[in-house]
């Protein structure tokens, strides 16, 4: 499991290029730099500075080589590269709040941005005007959008909110694509239609949405520490599981039935989804675990530990075991998509990044199977 | 103008209110939680029955009703019903609850070190480490993110 630190400021947003050569990323500042790996080092190539605020996300499209990044300053940018130069396309998102996240769709033909204007900007190209425009889907949406995911048919669209709920919406742009095909979520997709609602009242702002691979499950962390799960169908089920851990702030498909997430409590976690008991399991700390040295402790330092930390031995739990040394804020696939995840990566608020192998984790934890 | 300068009416106004974007809550109807039953309970710690007054004690939690008078009587009853436990007995009362239970009962302690009373403080801390060790801190996180708690 390798660990790189690249800053001492937390990594705000990252995005990796398509052969995972390069990842783009944001020094919580308003650039965005540009690594590319170097054998086992990493070396900035390109510094993005256009916005004028922090920039709260980044996605880069593997097939068209595009970046998109959003900003606080309320804009977004397509950065295009020529003749190695990254140039950047200003997008007008008619938003006057922040924007927090933005993804591009899978056939990247679009891109939705979600903000603090309590609505989502779905921006596609217009060929006439040689112009990016954008669409707004606003009802019933109440407060900031936290997070998005597309479905894989380029359609739907998944987001999370700080009031309290998880949505799938309809995303249909009709000057850029066919009408979609019915699916379990729903068969009529008008653009701004709600096709699915998290219920119940209170929870916390969800945190981080993915959908499954095959876009029939959608799973949730919200800041309540719950994860939930929801399966597209007649009857959508949604199953959910109170962790006991601290609020999970992102998340991940790793195959169809098993979720990664990361949050505050620094370490990633394994959930196992079982539809057929339509419920979502622990399923284990995934972290190396530190071998503590064994050493034999004085007296006088027994009594030491015992003034200052009313316990006799020498490590207090408040020490930090895991790899990353602050909460973990944004995990992203790296290998094998999101039905058979061979490596994703997680960055966080310690400035580091870490690649997880997931071959070598089930090995090194009896116990974990990833199914 | 020297009359309209005078009243300072105007600073008392709740601005939030006139706001056409708040953030309002939904209502689930709660008109009809009355708390646990205080007789079934007070019968069970007679007869020394603890374990089942704690599971009577935490049923029918008056979550989201708005009369004050339910919550705070539910919250004696819970009071009573924890300190009249063993300290040994506890953990193996914290133990006989689901993960709701402990969720609910971790809500309960905390409103109850709100408005502490002779000993309640201790008894509670004590229901506290035995709570926090069966929910984890997902279960503390999930009681200061709670909308509408007891």
């Amino acid at each position: 499991m390798a660990y790189h630190s690249f800053l001492l400021e937390p990594i705000s947003c990252h995005a990796w290029n398509k052969d995972r050569t390069q990842i783009a990323l944001c020094p919580n500042n308003h650039d965005v730099h540009i690594y590319k790996k170097d054998g086992t080092k990493w070396t900035k190539i390109h510094e993005l500075k256009e916005h004028n605020g922090q920039v709260t996300g980044i996605d880069w499209a593997p097939e068209s080589n595009r970046i998109v990044t959003c900003g606080a300053d309320r804009n977004a940018y397509v950065w295009t590269q020529k003749e190695g130069v990254w140039k950047p396309t200003l997008v007008i998102l008619r938003i006057n709040r922040a924007a927090r996240c933005v993804k591009w769709s899978p056939r990247e033909n679009k891109f939705a941005v979600g903000s603090g204007s309590r609505l989502i900007s779905i921006c596609y190209f217009e060929q006439e005007n040689d112009w990016w425009v954008c669409k707004h889907i606003k009802k019933p949406i109440r407060s900031t959008i936290l997070s998005l995911d597309w479905h894989p048919n380029n359609v739907l669209l998944a987001a999370g909110s700080c009031d309290f709920k998880c949505r799938v919406f309809s995303a249909y742009i009709k000057e850029v694509e066919e009408k979609p095909g019915p699916t379990p979520w729903g068969s009529k997709m008008p653009f701004g239609e709600m096709l699915f609602e998290s219920g119940g009242s209170g929870g916390g702002w969800v945190h981080s949405v993915c959908f499954s691979h095959s876009g029939n499950r959608l799973a949730w962390t919200s800041h309540d520490s719950t994860v939930a799960v929801a399966e597209g169908g007649k009857t959508c089920s949604v199953s959910s599981l109170s962790s006991e851990t601290l609020p999970l702030l992102c998340v991940t498909f790793i195959t169809e039935n098993s979720i990664v997430a990361a949050g505050h409590d620094c370490y990633p976690v394994l959930f196992v989804y079982d539809s057929a008991k339509g419920s979502v399991a622990f399923g284990g700390k995934l972290d190396v675990p530190k071998q503590a040295a064994q050493k034999g402790i004085s007296a006088r330092e027994r009594f030491q530990n015992l003034d200052r930390r009313a316990s006799a031995t020498q490590t207090s739990d408040q020490d930090l075991t895991t790899l990353h040394k602050n909460s973990i804020s944004q995990i992203s696939v790296l290998d094998g998509g999101r039905s058979n995840c061979a490596k994703f990566c997680t960055t966080g608020m310690d400035g580091g990044m870490v690649i997880w192998d997931v071959k070598t984790l089930e090995s090194a934890m009896k116990d974990l199977k990833i199914v | 103008m020297s009359k309209n300068t005078v009243s300072d009416r105007f600073r008392r106004v709740d601005v939030d209110e006139y706001d056409e974007n708040k953030f309002v809550d939904e209502e689930d109807g709660g008109e009809n939680q009355l708390g646990p039953d205080e007789a079934e309970v007070d019968s069970l710690i007679r007869q020394g029955n603890l374990m089942e007054a704690l599971h009577a004690v935490l049923k029918n939690p008056p979550i989201n009703t708005k009369n004050q008078n339910v919550k705070d009587r539910a919250e004696g009853l819970v009071l009573k019903v924890l300190s009249s436990f063993k300290s040994g007995d506890i953990e193996k009362g914290v133990q006989s609850l689901d993960k709701n239970g402990v969720d609910l009962l971790m809500k309960y302690i905390y409103k109850g070190f709100e408005r502490p009373s002779e000993n309640s403080s201790a008894v509670l801390l004590q229901w506290h480490e035995k709570a926090l060790s069966a929910g984890g801190v997902g279960c503390i996180v999930r009681v200061l993110t709670a909308r509408k708690t007891v």
